[in-house]
């Protein structure tokens, strides 16, 4: 039984291991799969023969893709992302402040929205048909229908520029008070908590009432047992695979909507520098940005399969 | 493509109805509006509504409505072509990998489980830092972009269709597999892989306008949607219509189209 | 004195999605005296399991009750507060679910599930509970009574759980309980065991229960009294004998008729001995890599051997699981085999559908299980038969669509229904479709896979008499799988016995219950519950008579070659079936069987 789990675990492991190596190579392809080069973006039109040779040189450029590929996976391995195109300076270096900043507020709206939208996701699972249900539903629907800037800027737009409460751009630098704190950091977390919310609300909504509508649901009910203990002993046990799955997955909406509230508050974390690094076609940024996305998403999905297995019951481990 | 509609299931009526009224908006809009959607005129920046200007002007004062209505034909074509393009050759994958040999099942599964561990967001961002932001990489990036999700949709249809008991009847036959494919299994695909049209739709039409707000998706002269709010957000201040109204019109496509799939999701 | 359970003029109402609220139950008055047992009878959709529920006060949801009362135990159902109504539920009444399978919790222990309803109502501490639990699994029959509380509904079987169940609903002590169909999820060999323990069980405690089931067999071991249910109206009421022996209600009549075993054979089968047209050699299906013996993996039919003559219907039986479906799928060519060969009409089968000749193809016609999922859902079923006339006909246009007339007629259908799509048609229709689509080829022997499983017992024998009007009329030959032995002996002239993918059994389908049989084709159709008061008893003591003292078996020794029925068997013979594979033995009536055959079973050898 437990060579069972590790095996059922193990596999899950080697799968994520695999979507990595997709991930590597997939981002090393296509930031090298175009036609014209770095020497390029650098050196402009202009440029003599002789001076894209040498260049072409310096950067390594006139290797086999395959030594280009291990020299850039070795630095990778080793921290070590190449320098932006745009300023010469150590990715790696930009990268470090950039992503503490975006995991604070990530982690901030996550430690909001997981909570909130398990409440909200089972309560109107609990009361389906409800007036509480629906307008649950309805609002949940609004929701994921718009894209993210909307809510953002909905959000800038009562509360900075109709409200006047807080400052339209989140000024992480000059923070000194629990008042400043709050001001800088207030909006961008709660309108990334708004744009996940929603649809977590509704995969935990989903994953719940399916398992009400079991026959051992139905079987406890019959027994005699009372609500409180129908949900806590029956269903959420049940319930508890599928909705770490939905919030897993939910949270690629997360990693999404880091990237447009950074901007629209601009916010100094790395998706907007990534933003930046795309529209400047910054190559070795924009992939040092997505390989660290990429992994931040992947680490989560699969934390949240291992769960899932493990909270798996006996005896129906396929 | 209406006639194409027309043949199928009644149960995804309205949100085949409602796709089709905004192609017939992108395509007919553009033409009602007597303003050229560039034209920098003398008026007002971010102008109210007057008779002139049915929805004001925007920040170079040109006429919101023209912009507004040249902006959906953008948003709605592009996402529509896209789409299109993802969940045909995700049919096609799809239905590839559940009649033919064991290994295209593998090979087609393992790629769109790699697609799929990285967010579409990043997938697009990467594309785009390469290929820039020309109409045909922006329809490609959305339509790669959402392609394994279709495969799988459509794959775990295809996957029970062909379990069941007339697929096998017209396989014991010896039927060819051409046959059973455009006789048993598309037809009665058809219904809900409309549907998953509908989702992708507007996943593109989400997607499109977050890349367009960031700057990195349609760029000037050309507008759409999302640009629109973008090259007017200092309207914000003023309450003007040029940034509010693109707001409300992505607002209404997406959630009517979503409304309407839900709707039929319901009655089944 | 009152009765336990009284149920007056009951309405029940319920709608489907947004539509109309249409009645389920009409007008239902039935009462329970104490210590009796009430079978309700009905088909699917009889409203049977609707009433069952009212008695705990529940409605599923989208329903209600729009009339009438309900009296159990003192407790008036309808007029109950939720509060009162949790604390009647589990403790004075309790229910005893159709597929315990599902109705047990997967991620609870069994014995948690168990207290629960003792547990919620606080009759006693959960140790004494957990005591009184072991005490029952004990009564029940189950195996390691002490342990088996610790472990997971997913590591247990079907019966076991059902058995299980019971132990959950007497666990309080009730006055009253429901058993939805209990045993219909069960074979037949299962179901017998079960049936018996709960049997048992009843009489020792007098309980008061109502007993859901469409199985009048099963109605005539269990019950006193009965009500007929159809269309949620009360057809007839009244004892058990009186319902099964002079039933006045026509559709008491009618389902009676249906569930009698009764004999379908004509003189056709006494003809003189026909070639064979198909024949199965030592086939081998099955899944995964070849071992070194060249043999599958996983072995899903292992060396099974028969023929079918022409004109001729045998039946193949067994229980689920024991690859029936998978045998019918290697014929049809949809399943590649490992070893064997197969026959028609004398020429070698390829074991891929592609390999075959159009004419072996339309020769050798499948009708499958499913009646919900055999027509394509997209298509009228004129366009389906239309399709299949020309594809092995070449017929088209004004000669396809009299062709197509023809066949819905040779089903006994009307013309009119070719425009009909299937979702408008019925289960009996459905299947009916599913002949003519077979017919359509003009072949000469059909493949049918558990064609009766989901139909009603009336519209499952009319398909029988259907099938044997076509092999007379036609001049058919039918390989006829089932898990129901009625059936096939009212139809079969010839039966091959499967277990554990073994053709444990073939011969003459009128000899079974005489002569010498393979222990397990007696066990199963000893196991066919009969329509006669004490049936069960006397079976049960015939087998304790019967049981030979166990000879301990080696555990160890799981080899492929011995007997596959030797763990289950009661003749076994030490010494010899645990270390000798058994031989293919001919008896005198013609059957040939997969046995030693020892002296306790062939009692002619011994004189």
């Amino acid at each position: 039984m437990n060579s069972q789990l590790s095996v059922l675990i193990g596999r899950r492991f080697l799968a994520a291991c695999t979507s990595l190596a997709f991930v590597i190579v997939t981002v090393f392809a296509i930031t090298n799969i175009l036609p014209g080069d770095a020497t390029d973006a650098l050196l402009g039109q202009g440029a003599t023969p002789e001076a894209i040779t040498a260049m072409r040189h310096n950067l390594g450029l006139d290797q086999p893709v395959f030594v280009r590929f291990w020299v850039w996976l070795w630095g990778v391995l080793h921290g070590e992302f190449g320098h932006s195109l745009l300023n010469g300076l150590s990715v790696a270096d930009v990268i470090g402040p950039r992503l503490h900043n975006s995991l604070l507020l990530a982690g901030a709206s996550a430690a909001i929205s997981v909570p909130v939208s398990l409440f909200l996701g089972i309560t109107s699972a609990i009361w389906k048909d409800t007036v509480y249900d629906r307008v649950i539903s309805i609002m949940t629907l609004g929701m994921v229908s718009v894209p993210e800037f909307v809510i953002a800027t909905t959000a800038v737009y009562v509360f900075a520029v109709r409200l006047h409460l807080l400052p339209a751009l989140a000024d992480v630098g000059s923070v000194h008070s629990l008042r400043q704190f709050l001001a800088a950091f207030f909006m961008p977390v709660a309108s990334l908590a708004l744009v996940t919310l929603a649809q977590m609300v509704r995969m935990t909504r989903a994953a719940m009432v399916d398992t009400l509508s079991a026959p051992y649901i139905e079987m406890a009910l019959l027994k005699g047992v009372g609500p409180a203990r129908l949900i806590l002993v029956h269903a959420i046990p049940n319930a508890i695979g599928p909705i770490i799955n939905a919030v897993a997955l939910s949270l690629s909406s997360l990693l999404g909507g880091v990237v447009v509230i950074e901007v629209v508050f601009t916010y100094p974390g790395i998706a907007g520098l990534m933003v930046d690094a795309v529209s400047s076609r910054d190559v070795p940024t924009v992939q040092a940005c997505a390989l660290v996305f990429c992994v931040t998403y992947l680490l989560l999905t699969t934390f949240a399969d291992i769960v899932t297995i493990l909270s798996l019951p006996r005896g129906r481990k396929a | 493509m209406i006639v194409m509609f027309g043949k199928l299931r009644s149960k995804h009526d309205r949100a085949v109805l409602l796709i089709a009224f905004w192609i017939l908006l992108a395509l007919l809009g553009p033409l009602c509006s007597s303003h050229d959607p560039g034209a920098i005129g003398m008026q007002p920046v971010f102008s109210g509504p007057s008779m002139a200007h049915l929805l004001g002007t925007d920040y170079l004062g040109r006429d919101t409505l023209a912009r507004l209505l040249n902006g959906i034909r953008h948003t709605v074509l592009l996402c529509f072509a896209s789409t299109l393009f993802s969940c045909s050759v995700g049919t096609f994958l799809g239905i590839a990998a559940v009649t033919s040999r064991v290994w295209v099942e593998a090979v087609t599964g393992r790629l769109a489980d790699g697609f799929l561990s990285i967010p579409s967001l990043l997938f697009a961002l990467l594309v785009i830092a390469v290929f820039g932001t020309s109409t045909g990489a922006l329809i490609m990036t959305m339509g790669i972009i959402y392609t394994p999700g279709a495969y799988r949709t459509s794959r775990a249809l295809a996957q029970r269709i062909a379990r069941l008991d007339f697929v096998t009847v017209a396989r014991a036959r010896g039927e060819s597999t051409p046959y059973i494919i455009l006789q048993e299994i598309l037809p009665n695909m058809a219904g809900p892989m409309i549907a998953d049209v509908g989702l992708r739709f507007i996943y593109s039409v989400l997607l499109l306008s977050n890349l367009s707000f960031l700057g990195i998706g349609v760029q000037p002269p050309e507008v759409d949607l999302g640009s629109m709010v973008r090259e007017n957000m200092l309207g914000m201040a003023y309450g003007s219509p040029a940034m509010i109204v693109p707001v409300i019109v992505i607002a209404v496509l997406t959630v009517g189209i979503n409304l309407a799939l839900d709707s039929s999701s319901g009655k089944r | 004195m009152a009765a336990t359970i009284q149920v007056e003029n009951l309405e029940i109402v319920g709608r489907r999605g947004k539509g109309e609220e249409l009645p389920i139950v009409r007008n239902v008055s039935f009462s329970v005296q104490r210590g009796e047992m009430l079978a309700l009878i009905g088909e699917s959709g009889s409203g049977k399991t609707t009433v069952a529920l009212s008695l705990l006060g529940h409605i599923r949801s989208g329903c209600r009750i729009a009339g009438g009362t309900i009296r159990v135990a003192g407790y008036d159902v309808t007029a109950l507060t939720p509060h009162e109504r949790r604390s009647m539920r589990g403790r004075v009444i309790s229910y005893v679910a159709q597929n315990a399978g599902s109705a047990f919790n997967p991620a609870l222990s069994i014995m948690r599930q168990v207290v629960e309803p003792a547990l919620v109502h606080r009759i006693l501490p959960r140790r004494e509970l957990e005591a009184r639990a072991v005490s029952l699994f004990r009564v029940l029959a189950l195996p390691e009574p002490e342990t088996i509380g610790e472990r997971y509904p997913g590591e247990l079987s079907g019966g076991q759980l059902q058995r299980l169940m019971a132990a959950m609903a007497l666990m309080t002590d009730p006055e009253v309980v429901i058993f939805d169909e209990p045993t219909t999820a069960l074979d037949v060999t299962t179901q017998i065991e079960v049936l018996a323990v709960f049997k048992e069980v009843f009489a020792e405690r007098g309980i008061t229960g109502v007993y859901v089931t469409h199985d009048l067999s099963v109605v005539s071991q269990i019950a006193d009294h009965a009500v007929v249910l159809k269309d949620g109206a009360i057809r007839e009421t009244g004892t058990v004998s009186k319902i099964l022996f002079q039933p006045e209600d026509p559709y008491s009549q009618a389902l009676l008729a249906a569930a009698e075993p009764r004999s379908r054979q004509t003189d056709l089968a006494k003809r003189p001995a026909q070639p064979a047209l198909l024949d199965v050699r030592k086939l081998v299906v099955g899944y995964g890599q070849a071992t070194s013996a060249g043999l599958p993996e996983k072995v899903i039919v292992n060396h099974v051997s028969f023929s079918v003559p022409k004109g001729g219907m045998l039946g193949v039986i067994g229980e689920s699981g024991c690859g029936k479906s998978t045998l019918a799928r290697a014929i049809s060519g949809l399943q590649p085999w490992a070893a064997g060969e197969l026959f028609l009409n004398g020429a070698s089968l390829a074991g891929s559908v592609r390999e075959r000749t159009p004419e072996q193809r339309r020769h050798l016609q499948l009708v499958a299980q499913n009646a919900d999922s055999v027509l394509n859902p997209s298509k009228p079923i004129g366009k389906t038969l239309e399709r299949v006339v020309r594809f092995y006909s070449g017929l088209k246009g004004e000669a396809a669509t009299r062709r197509v007339n023809e066949l819905l007629d040779m089903v006994r259908l009307s013309p009119a229904l070719a425009s009909r799509l299937p979702s408008e048609l019925s289960g009996g229709q459905k299947q009916r479709i599913n002949f003519a689509r077979a017919l359509a080829a003009d072949p000469q022997i059909v493949l049918c896979d558990e064609i009766t499983a989901a139909l009603d017992t009336v519209v499952a024998a009319a398909i029988l008499d259907l099938m044997k009007e076509l092999q007379r009329d036609l001049g058919l030959s039918f390989i006829f799988i089932t898990h129901d032995l009625h059936a096939l002996q009212s139809i079969c002239d010839r039966v091959a016995v499967l277990y554990a993918g073994q053709a444990v059994e073939v011969g003459p389908a009128s000899t079974l219950g005489k002569g010498v049989h393979h222990p397990y084709t007696r066990l199963l159709h000893d196991s066919v519950p009969l329509m006669e008061p004490g049936w069960l008893e006397a079976t049960q003591r015939r087998r304790l008579a019967e049981a030979t003292p166990v000879t301990t078996l080696n555990p160890l020794s799981p080899d492929p070659e011995l007997c596959c029925f030797l763990a289950r068997c009661s003749d076994r013979v030490g010494g010899l079936c645990d270390r000798v594979p058994p031989p293919v033995l001919s008896v005198s009536q013609g059957s040939s069987v997969l046995c030693h055959l020892p002296a306790s079973i062939r009692p002619e050898f011994l004189s």
